[in-house]
């Protein structure tokens, strides 16, 4: 389907997504997906079960690869250049498109070599500039205060919100310029989800950030575009403040008075 | 400047990377070449020379004296036979019902815990200990060896592995299944013996197999039980020839006309435990 | 009970034979308790077969090297020391076969691949000890004798240390021979043990670090590694404790020959299992038998330590599993 992006004409476009095509195996997941995703916004995706948000979003970051049967033909321009090529490192890749996940998921060691853990696979860093980096990622993940006295404790001594942000703060400490949120509330109390949305609002200014949400509620208060998805395609895309008030199209309307999903 | 460029420091960072990787990745693949070569050799040498020993007389005589003409297993092939299913028969019911103790009844109980952890133990430990242990007990007591003895020295070897397959397959039952049961107020006994016992059923005969195939090539609890014996017997209260015990007496010999009989018996005990353990598989398999 | 019904349904059920719940908890306790008598039996039998020996030499058996049946005078360190060093070879070789193999199975190989690849090597485990032990002295030690200990020999034999290892008769016996083919024998163990346990990391952990640019081995080395720890180390000591008790498979190729007059790894040896197999029919009841006994008693020591820290580890590993949610 083919769908006109509605961005004003301000905005700075930091990935396109053209003539996407993904299978697993021989099912369709996503149909001729086209897409332009705008700098340092939150882009919200939408949707009912197994319209394939999560599979879009798995794109960006070749996190597909990993399974051999997945595969997605078309392309995906950040800034200009197609990170699906065979030819760009999928490693570097993900250093700058980083991604957190529906349950937190921290590494079985210390607080500090959680954070540390991506900054050590690309620099060698002396011991006072890998603690900069660390408290730097940390409090920009909104934690520092919380865990600032207790870096050599195992990060799963952490509440599940707080090991979220810890994931949050993990995959900001390496300094990529996309940041891919699936579900990341999914697993947490309204508390720390509450948490986590005040955290997207600041992160925005430095990254830009699409995210996956089964809540259509969080969309409407995290993101500045929204794009509805269904059965694998992309039906509407457009400032969230528009979708939701005075959707385009019909099924977007449906879904979003609950008359279906 | 493309999006994945590097600084040289940090390039030559990540190329070391990616050789760390692909040569842990060819030592892996290597690793898996060198047991399958093992493997491959093993099997292969020995069905060259087990084949090179085998004929009907093998099935047929009885064990020889060194450099005789003729000779054959049939004593030790039938002795472990009788001795490997009464061994078996005897030790799977203890089995069965220390494994339905362990996964119906004793499951957050000290009793449960200390005999999982215990016959997890007897599993792996040296078979030649439970050789000593029934030495001790029956054989100076009785002051014989005798083929008893050796069916009681196998039976210790199958408790404990019908125990942890008999367990372990009666955990995989779902507990809706038994809730469904109990609802209909089927007594317990019942619900275990005709309910989780049945669906369990494939996987407690895998066991049961699995610990036949584990005890046919079993030597070390045999060498002062059963001893052996150079005629056929079926006398349970005397000693008894097995195949793996006539194997190691032959093998380390120097007499040819032995050495070709061993390399036969371990052809048979070979393609035994492997069509068991395969038989096991495919059982187990089928009625998933 | 179920009272009756006025037509259409079922009879009145009676509650048949009350006692068959009664009788079946008991004979399923009752084989729980057999189970426990049995381990308490097998320890006492050995300690009161083994006690003229115990009696005798105390504690001082472990390091006295003498054994003569002639002079009635035994000590166990010759036995000891094989079957200590014969283990120890062993997996020296088994660990990091059985980690590659294991990290083959999980990560690199293609999924038609896994399950025949799991198979064999399960079929490699389920092959009984005394075809290993054959084969090993009949094929495999003339071709450890021409390929290994006589190179080694002619390379190694004027260099201090390893020319007092490399020396004696490089005939396929001895306790390299015997400890190659433990490991031979022990690697489908602790390869089988090790992929179960990696195969505990939720994907989404590993998922995780791939997403921040790890290569493969990154992932195993750094998170499934670490995450499985004390899994892993249980199924080495899983592995250890088979080798430790390994009876058929180092007797034939140790050379049951009780010296430690030489270190080399070529000389005859002798371990616990193979002195009990070749000397333990036709010994006298007395205390060349008690020493046996001994000495069966102080391996079944060893491997129910080593044991029953494997199964501690493997289970800290289960209920670690269970806490993360």
């Amino acid at each position: 389907m083919d769908t006109k992006v509605e961005l004003h004409s301000t905005e700075k476009i930091k990935l396109t997504v053209r003539d996407l095509n993904f299978y697993y195996g021989s099912f369709h997941a996503l149909k001729h997906i086209n897409l332009d995703i705008p700098e340092r916004k939150v882009t919200a995706f939408i949707g009912p079960s197994g319209c394939g948000k999560s599979t879009l979003l798995r794109v960006f970051n070749r996190m597909f690869e990993l399974y051999p049967e997945q595969r997605a033909e078309g392309q995906v321009k950040l800034d200009g250049e197609d990170v699906l090529s065979k030819k760009l490192d999928v490693s570097l890749v993900r250093a700058k498109i980083g991604m957190v996940f529906q349950k937190p998921t921290p590494f079985p060691m210390s607080i500090y070599d959680n954070i540390a853990f991506g900054v050590r696979l690309f620099e060698t860093l002396p011991r006072a500039e890998m603690d900069e980096r660390v408290e730097w990622a940390l409090k920009k993940a909104a934690l520092w205060g919380e865990v600032k006295d207790k870096l050599a404790q195992n990060g799963s001594s952490l509440s599940g919100g707080q090991q979220q942000r810890l994931c949050i703060a993990r995959g900001i400490a390496i300094k990529p310029e996309v940041l891919l949120l699936d579900e990341p509330c999914s697993a947490l109390d309204p508390i720390s989800t509450g948490k986590i949305e005040e955290l997207i609002h600041e992160l925005k200014a430095d990254y830009t950030v699409m995210i996956v949400t089964h809540n259509m509620q969080q969309a409407a208060r995290c993101s500045d575009y929204t794009a509805y998805m269904y059965l694998g395609d992309l039906v509407e895309f457009g400032p969230t403040s528009e979708l939701f008030m005075k959707p385009k199209k019909r099924d977007t309307e449906d879904y979003i008075t609950g008359r279906f999903g | 400047m493309s999006i994945t460029a590097l600084s040289p420091a940090k390039m030559s960072m990540h190329r070391r990377r990616k050789v760390v990787n692909g040569a842990a990745l060819t030592l892996s693949l290597a690793a898996m070449s060198f047991g399958l070569f093992w493997l491959g050799w093993i099997l292969f040498e020995t069905f060259r020379l087990g084949i090179g020993g085998m004929a009907l007389a093998v099935f047929t005589e009885m064990t020889p004296p060194p450099l005789a003409e003729t000779g054959g297993l049939a004593n030790a092939i039938f002795g472990s036979a009788l001795m490997v299913s009464l061994a078996t028969a005897l030790g799977t019911p203890i089995g069965i019902l220390a494994g339905i103790y362990l996964a119906e009844y004793g499951q957050r109980t000290w009793l449960g815990r200390i005999t999982q952890f215990i016959s997890d133990i007897l599993l792996s430990a040296p078979s030649i200990v439970i050789g000593l242990f029934i030495y001790s007990v029956v054989v100076a007591q009785l002051r014989s060896f005798s083929a008893m003895a050796g069916i009681l020295a196998l039976a210790l070897i199958v408790i404990p592995v019908v125990i942890r397959t008999t367990e372990n397959m009666l955990a995989l039952i779902p507990n809706s299944l038994r809730e469904a049961a109990y609802a209909l107020g089927t007594p317990k006994w019942k619900v275990i013996y005709s309910v989780t016992l049945k669906a369990a059923r494939a996987g407690v005969i895998t066991g049961i197999l699995l610990a036949l195939a584990r005890i046919a090539g079993e030597t070390a609890p045999l060498l002062f039980t059963a001893l052996s014996n150079q005629f056929w017997s079926s006398n349970l209260t005397e000693p008894m020839a097995s195949l793996p015990v006539t194997i190691f007496k032959f093998a380390m010999s120097p007499y040819e006309n032995w050495r070709d009989l061993a390399w036969a018996g371990v052809l048979i005990i070979t393609l035994g435990v492997l069509a068991l353990n395969i038989l096991a598989r495919v059982l187990f398999r089928n009625k998933n | 009970m179920i009272s009756t019904n006025s037509g259409g349904g079922p009879a009145p059920r009676k509650r048949r034979a009350p006692w068959a719940d009664t009788a079946f908890s008991f004979a399923a306790h009752a084989a729980a308790w057999i189970t426990l008598a049995l381990l308490a039996a097998i320890i006492a039998s050995l300690v009161i077969g083994a006690w003229p020996a115990i009696r005798e030499y105390g504690l001082s058996f472990l390091w006295r090297s003498e054994w003569d049946p002639v002079e009635d005078q035994y000590g166990g360190l010759v036995m000891i020391y094989g079957t200590l060093a014969t283990s120890f070879i062993a997996l020296l070789i088994a660990v990091p076969v059985s980690f590659g193999i294991a990290l083959f199975l999980t990560e690199l190989s293609p999924a038609w691949l896994r399950r025949p690849l799991g198979v064999a090597i399960e079929l490699l485990a389920a092959v009984p000890s005394i075809v290993y032990g054959m084969w090993g002295l009949l094929v495999f030690g003339p071709v450890l004798a021409t390929y290994v200990q006589q190179p080694l020999q002619s390379a190694f034999g004027d260099v201090p240390v390893l020319g007092t290892l490399f020396s004696g008769p490089p005939v396929g016996i001895g306790i390299l021979s015997a400890g190659i083919i433990l490991a031979i024998m022990v690697i489908p163990f602790i390869a089988s043990v090790i992929r179960d346990v990696f195969e505990t990391t939720p994907g989404l952990l590993k998922e995780s670090a791939y997403a921040l640019g790890s290569t493969t081995w990154e992932v195993v080395w750094k998170v499934v590694l670490p995450y499985t720890k004390s899994g892993v180390i249980g199924a080495i000591m899983l592995g250890l404790g088979r080798a430790l008790g390994e009876t058929m498979a180092v007797t034939f190729v140790i050379g049951n020959f009780n010296q430690l007059d030489s270190l080399s790894l070529f000389q005859a040896a002798n371990s616990i299992t193979s002195a009990l197999a070749n000397e333990f029919a036709e010994a006298a009841p007395g205390l060349h038998q008690a020493s046996l006994i001994y000495l069966g008693l102080v391996l079944f020591f060893i491997t129910f330590v080593v044991l029953a820290l494997s199964k501690l580890l493997l289970s800290r590993l289960k209920r670690n599993e269970g806490a993360r949610t």
